[in-house]
């Protein structure tokens, strides 16, 4: 099959090299979220930049950690893509496609593995510091929640597979390709900001999760009164409600991953302290170092 | 009826500090206070207006590259630079509120309460028991019985005890490297200091030695006050509470030791502790 990896960093590298804010949010994706134009509001936060860890003495620390960076993003690409095709399976009844999703997974827990041993050599070789430990760290969480997104994938592509054999839901694909884009642009958007080192991008991110999780509900809300007016379409209904529901917990892990971008780049948790401390803390308004509760 | 919730043998009130308190250096007591120092050897200027304040009962690391003045900034605390041709002082450093830098300080007594130990472990070529005693007798103190329980607790304290307590008559110069760095150090605490300055106390010794003497500093930070000068810098992020890093004769961050190696503030110090061009 080859080297999974080596298929999607070209592309990836270009979306990456794309200049600030070209690839923001496009309008009308998110009208009700506060767009962050200011990158650099806070002083010191000029020191983490993705050209950062390219800088070190020793080249083969440099090569180390370029590496281990551009395999997290060649998953998140693979992730990415393992999602679209579920949601598309999903909507087209495509079986095949779906089975296919089933397969790739396996790979994706394999590159799972892989970078978790590379930071593992990382740091017990190297014993990164600063800005590289934080890399490091967030590394070794995103990948966990990437590694989460494809089983939620596989999930939608299992739910697909159930669909084409008991026949299509009479509602519901609406929501799921609605949601599905929706969630698809947070895990790209999250990996843009990592690959970028971009906070304010990664906030818009979490900001956004809201937006999902709001829809999910009145998505829900309205398969739920469907099934109460039509019970024997029950069984095929849940298969949709089930996918809305992997997809609802591809935009929290999509979220998780924003999270660690701000870790990374400004050096505080902003884990559970709901998204207004966080916005303070990306755009540095929060006052002094008055240590996160 | 009341309901009690089973803990499962966990303490739950531990639970509730899992949150390390943030160290804060405006919250210590001041050991030694430097309101602004600069320091000239002959025409060159080594340290450029250093201002900063070492925490009681804390240990402080001063870091930074060949030549940044860390050093220079550690002898200042008990005098040594006096020894320097043309080693010229401007500014104050108090110790307890007062300049030691003042005319009428005696440097020996200065030095009793401020020790230092250096890089290479310097025992007196005597034996170990006399090494330990060695700033007692030149105190003036004889008792037989003072001397033997200052070196029992000298060499317990600097966790030498066990090995050499079976032979404290031999010379000393037979102990191995980092035996005799600790015997360097219980000499340095025999005359109870107050401030221990160690001017990396561990670059000449093997791994196990280093991390005994990092252990050793660790037990003695609950009664002296500590100052590190270290070119490792895995060594300041284990042992010191507080850091300072240095550059060119300036001093460029100082705070906690962990949000320092986590996320300093300066783009120096990041360069500097992640191993980048500087």
């Amino acid at each position: 099959m080859g080297d999974p990896l080596m298929k999607f960093t070209p592309t990836l590298w270009e979306s990456h090299r794309q200049p600030f804010l070209q690839k923001a949010f496009t309008p009308g994706s998110c009208q009700d979220i506060l767009v962050v134009v200011t990158p650099f509001t806070r002083q010191g936060t000029e020191m983490i930049n993705k050209d950062g860890h390219t800088q070190h003495i020793s080249q083969q620390f440099n090569a180390e950690l370029e590496e281990v960076r551009s395999h997290l993003l060649a998953m998140g690409g693979l992730v990415e893509k393992q999602v679209n095709d579920a949601v598309n399976a999903l909507i087209d009844a495509d079986s095949g496609l779906a089975q296919q999703v089933r397969d790739v997974d396996d790979e994706i827990n394999q590159m799972e593995r892989n970078i978790d041993e590379e930071c593992a050599r990382i740091l017990a070789r190297r014993q990164p510091a600063a800005s590289d430990l934080r890399l490091i760290i967030s590394i070794s969480k995103s990948v966990i929640d990437l590694e989460r997104i494809g089983d939620e994938a596989t999930k939608i592509a299992r739910r697909a597979i159930q669909l084409c054999e008991e026949g299509e839901s009479p509602r519901g694909y609406v929501e799921v390709r609605h949601i599905g884009n929706q969630v698809r642009k947070m895990v790209q958007e999250s990996l843009d900001a990592f690959a970028r080192f971009d906070a304010d991008l990664a906030l818009s991110v979490a900001q956004y999760d809201k937006t999902v999780d709001r829809e999910y509900k009145t998505a829900l809300r309205e398969l739920v009164t469907y099934m109460m007016e039509d019970p024997r379409s029950i069984s095929r209904v849940l298969n949709v409600i089930w996918a809305l529901r992997s997809l609802e917990r591809i935009g929290d892990h999509a979220r998780n991953i924003a999270e660690l971008v701000i870790y990374l780049v400004r050096g505080t948790d902003v884990k559970h302290i709901g998204l207004r401390r966080m916005k303070e803390e990306v755009e540095g308004t929060r006052g002094g170092d008055e240590p996160a509760l | 009826m009341q309901h009690e919730t089973p803990s499962h043998g966990i303490d739950m009130a531990a639970l509730g500090r899992t949150e390390r308190q943030a160290l804060d250096l405006s919250r210590e007591k001041v050991a030694l206070d430097v309101p602004g120092l600069n320091l000239f050897y002959g025409s060159k200027q080594a340290l450029y207006d250093v201002k900063m304040m070492i925490p009681k009962q804390r240990v402080t690391a001063f870091i930074g590259p060949s030549g940044c003045g860390k050093s220079t900034l550690l002898r200042t605390f008990n005098r040594m630079n006096d020894l320097v041709d043309g080693c010229r002082v401007d500014g104050e450093i108090l110790l307890d509120g007062k300049n030691i830098y003042d005319k009428n300080v005696e440097v020996a007594e200065l030095r009793r309460r401020v020790g230092m130990v250096f890089q290479k472990p310097n025992p007196f070529p005597k034996s170990i028991y006399e090494n330990v005693v060695y700033g007692l007798r030149i105190q003036g103190v004889n008792q037989k019985r003072v001397l033997d329980e200052t070196v029992e607790w000298a060499l317990k304290s600097a966790a030498l005890w066990d090995e050499v307590k079976d032979r404290l008559h031999d010379s000393a110069l037979g102990l191995s490297g980092g035996q005799q760095q600790r015997l360097v150090i219980a000499r340095t605490v025999a005359v109870q200091p107050e401030v221990l300055l160690l001017d990396e106390p561990c670059s000449a010794l093997d791994p196990i030695s280093t991390l005994k003497v990092e252990e050793l500093i660790f037990e003695l930070k609950s009664k002296y006050t500590i100052v590190i000068v270290t070119h490792n810098m895995q060594q300041a992020a284990r042992v010191s509470d507080y850091t300072a890093f240095m550059y060119l004769g300036k001093l460029i961050e100082y705070g906690d030791t962990d949000r320092l190696f986590t996320n300093p503030e300066k783009k120096q110090t990041e360069d500097y502790i992640t191993g980048r061009y500087g």
